[in-house]
């Protein structure tokens, strides 16, 4: 598969059977430990570089700045008080710069943006997450933690149940296809998998055009009606309603592309030799599928599963615009749009240990699920 | 001749034949679009506010929306003294002279017009032209419009006239004013037939003179229609096409050239260097590439050229080193590379004139289907809002009708003719690019 973010060390190689338990043991050990801190150099360095990008490297200080400054001065000049309206204005120039220095040594701004990039990195590391800048939660929380808590539900809701229907259905479809292969279904799989060239977004200003613009049949975009029924059973169909269009969009872009993707693959899996001589002992199509087909797939599908899981947290930015969906890829959006750094560094924060942790375990499930391969062992190269 | 039996191949998938021509079409359109509107010209429309784009309707549909209604709408007229449309004739008095433009024009359509205007333009010494006007229906009915005075630049929107609207009966003149008297007043239906504007100007003084340009704004207008700002969306159309093509085709050379080159150091070199770049390629595996998009969007410059250098820098170290790594291994071990070392040929010889050369069959369809991905990211970015702010490209379109409703005031064609663009570009280069792959791609053969 394309999206394979991880090659994995498919060493056959064999070794001796003395192979003590010991052995074993220090090798998964001494492999374990450097792959884990190579990881986490991984994902310092990453979060270090996203910090960079999200600061402009020290460029979101001076609009703070800016901010910081015009604020203060609205509040000093505008002010009612008599006692302040009576100050000539050299003084009330020299209150607003005591009042910014305080304010910017507040926040920390005081300090150069070099130091303070350090203690970002340090803070997003502990997945200390912090405060937002501008942005709340719905509960009126300027924790980034709750903020992207409580926009994980409806991510889940969307994007999740989308992925996964996706999943299992193109995976279904595929393995029906490699069956079947050369039917008029299966060619009519391959001339559909050039929709998947056009995004999930795409295909839902289409939708929404056809079923919310000319039939009025779904709403345009949202998680719920306005206001949101009491009725759980009510909330639960009204939620169900705006699902269907993102969820057909994503399935349209991706479903055929999808489908043809791994059927590819399995016929690449049942051209073996060991699949040709399992037919010629005759034994049935499905027991040749499970055992000689899946099995040896089993790692890809894995991947393609587990790196399915990470994107899930990063939600969909394009799409939820376009379905005014309330999720995490909206919030991110959101975010960068408020200029509110720490929302963006503790969503990317997250992210990243996902992914090595991810990548890190799938090292082991390789080993579980597939008995060529062996934790730790180098191939030929 | 490997290459053309592959070519050969390949025209037997019909998929692959209908992409090629798509994709022709979209070459030749951008090639004369380039030609014919030159790049300031259409940066001048695009950018052109009401001085340039005074005379064409708002949110005007295709005219070819016509081509399917049973009850016509009404076109675009616009006729211009100026420009020759229309007479004037001269009429000398005593001590002033008067001047009487006649704008007859046939109306033979269902629907009312959108907007009704006059645009004057006089030349005059002291005492400003008297303008008066009258409305001459088919019926043969005589309708008094207006009479002002004639300001050196005037834009008279006989829609919005009050006291035009009163003498109507509450009606607003592009309705009561070709409406059928015998129709229900609640319900009106246009009259069809000739009709006259006549504007008869006064002037005072020897030598003065008056331009003017009658507009009847249609609800259809141009091959594409037009937007809220009355801009015609054929420039975006057209000009949209040169820009996806290059946005596409650019990025995809830059991203997998740059790393395919890499991989292929990375893999003859080995060692640390390979060490280095499988690390660089894994802390760019966590950047997030459509975020950090967004920011330089937001934070910075909007320029579509930056975007194309962030997103070629951003994927040098993409998941395809993995990919071309794996099969420069292969191609590393055989026995043609040892014979290249055995001559004594210098390791930038072997990368470039073996190595790559060696994958450039599997590299051209991965390169093919890129085209869409990055055609569609820009249109992404236009549809956050990023869009680069100059130039007139498709996902711009799509951006400003979502952001002024037009689905949900129905105006289709507005969000529908970019799509349907971006989908064509987008369906060419993937069909044309799975074809490819399944020629090229020697464990796809026949399957």
């Amino acid at each position: 598969m394309s999206n394979t973010a991880i090659q994995m060390d498919d060493a056959p190689v064999e070794e001796e059977e003395a192979k003590s338990a010991s052995g074993t043991f220090a090798r998964v050990a001494r492999y374990t430990v450097v792959r884990l801190v190579m990881l986490f150099f991984t994902v310092v360095v990453g979060i270090y570089l996203t910090i960079l990008v999200a600061n402009m490297g020290g460029y979101v200080d001076n609009i703070r700045r800016g901010e910081i400054r015009s604020q203060i001065s609205m509040q000093v000049y505008m002010s009612q008080d008599p006692e302040m309206k009576q100050l000539p204005s050299e003084e009330k120039a020299q209150i607003v710069d005591e009042l910014v220095a305080l304010e910017e040594k507040r926040i920390g701004l005081d300090q150069p943006f070099i130091i303070r990039s350090f203690a970002f990195l340090k803070n997003a590391l502990t997945l200390n997450l912090g405060h937002a800048e501008h942005m709340f939660s719905d509960s009126g929380s300027k924790t980034v933690r709750l903020i992207l808590l409580e926009r994980l539900p409806a991510t889940l809701a969307m994007w999740g149940l989308a992925n996964l229907i996706l999943f299992f259905l193109a995976l279904f479809v595929a393995l029906f296809l490699s069956r079947r292969y050369g039917s008029v279904l299966d060619k009519a799989i391959i001339a559909l998998a050039p929709t998947g060239a056009a995004p999930g977004w795409f295909y839902g200003l289409f939708l929404i055009l056809i079923f919310a613009s000319v039939l009025g049949v779904l709403p345009f975009g949202g998680m719920v009606d306005a206001p949101p029924p009491d009725n759980p059973i009510l909330y639960a169909l009204s939620l169900l309603k705006h699902l269907i269009l993102p969820v057909v969009a994503i399935l349209l872009s991706s479903l055929f592309l999808s489908a043809y993707n791994w059927r590819t693959f399995f016929l690449i899996y049942s051209s073996e030799d060991y699949v040709e001589m399992a037919k010629a002992k005759g034994l049935s199509d499905r027991d040749i599928e499970r055992r000689y087909v899946l099995r040896p797939t089993l790692p890809t599908i894995i991947t393609s599963f587990a790196l399915l899981l990470i994107t899930l947290w990063t939600g969909a930015i394009i799409l939820e615009t376009t379905f005014n969906w309330p999720g995490l890829g909206r919030a991110l959006y959101q975010a960068i749009g408020l200029y509110d750094t720490p929302v963006i560094v503790g969503s990317q924060v997250i992210y990243a240990y996902l992914l090595a942790l991810t990548v890190f375990s799938l090292d082991f499930v390789y080993a579980l699920v597939d008995p060529r391969v062996r934790v730790g062992e180098r191939g030929a190269s | 001749m490997r290459i053309l039996r592959s070519f050969r191949e390949l025209f037997q998938y019909p998929s692959a034949v209908i992409g090629l021509i798509i994709i022709l079409v979209l070459v030749v359109v951008s090639i004369i679009t380039i030609f014919a509107i030159p790049y300031d010209e259409a940066i001048r429309l695009w950018r052109g506010g009401e001085d340039v784009w005074y005379n064409s309707p708002k949110t005007a549909s295709p005219k070819y929306v016509n081509w399917f209604r049973s009850s016509k709408l009404p076109e675009t007229l616009t006729l211009s003294t100026a420009d020759g449309d229309v007479e004037k004739i001269y009429e000398p008095r005593e001590t002033t002279t008067k001047i009487v433009i006649p704008y007859v024009f046939d109306f033979k359509y269902d629907i009312f017009p959108d907007e009704l205007a006059l645009f004057f333009d006089s030349r005059f010494n002291e005492k400003l032209p008297h303008v008066n006007i009258t409305w001459y229906t088919p019926d043969g009915r005589e309708i008094r419009v207006a009479s002002f005075a004639a300001e050196p630049k005037l834009s008279y929107r006989v829609s919005q006239d009050e006291k035009l609207i009163r003498r109507l009966k509450g009606q607003l003149p592009q309705i009561g004013l070709f409406a059928d008297p015998n129709s229900d007043p609640e319900d009106p239906v246009p009259l069809k037939g000739i009709y006259e504007m006549q504007v008869e100007v006064t002037i005072f003084e020897e030598g003065d003179d008056v331009d003017a340009e009658f507009v009847m704004f249609g609800k259809v207008a141009g091959w594409a229609g037009t937007d809220h700002r009355r801009r015609d969306l054929s420039i975006a159309m057209l000009w949209g096409t040169p820009i996806a093509l290059a946005f596409g085709l650019l990025a995809a050379v830059g991203t997998t050239i740059t790393t395919m080159i890499i991989a292929a150091f990375g893999v003859w070199y080995g060692g640390w260097v390979d060490e280095l770049i499988q690390r660089i390629t894994e802390v760019n595996l966590i950047l997030p590439v459509l975020p950090i998009l967004i920011m330089v969007g937001t934070f910075y410059s909007k320029s579509l050229w930056l975007m194309l250098g962030v997103i070629i820098l951003l994927s040098i170290f993409g998941g395809g080193i993995k990919t071309y790594r794996a099969i420069f291994l292969q191609v590393k071990a055989s026995p043609y590379i040892e014979a290249a070392r055995a001559y004594g040929a210098g390791n930038a010889r072997i990368i470039f004139s073996y190595l790559i050369p060696r994958i450039i069959p599997l590299l051209l369809p991965q390169f093919v289907i890129l085209v869409p991905s990055f055609v569609f990211l820009e249109a992404a970015l236009a549809f956050l809002g990023l869009g680069d702010p100059m130039l007139p490209t498709w996902g711009k379109v799509i951006n400003e009708a979502n952001a002024n409703g037009a689905l949900h005031v129905g105006h289709y064609y507005w969000v529908l003719q970019p799509s349907i663009l971006l989908m064509l570009t987008g369906l060419a280069f993937a069909m044309l690019g799975y074809s490819l792959d399944r020629v090229f791609n020697p464990r796809l053969r026949g399957l």
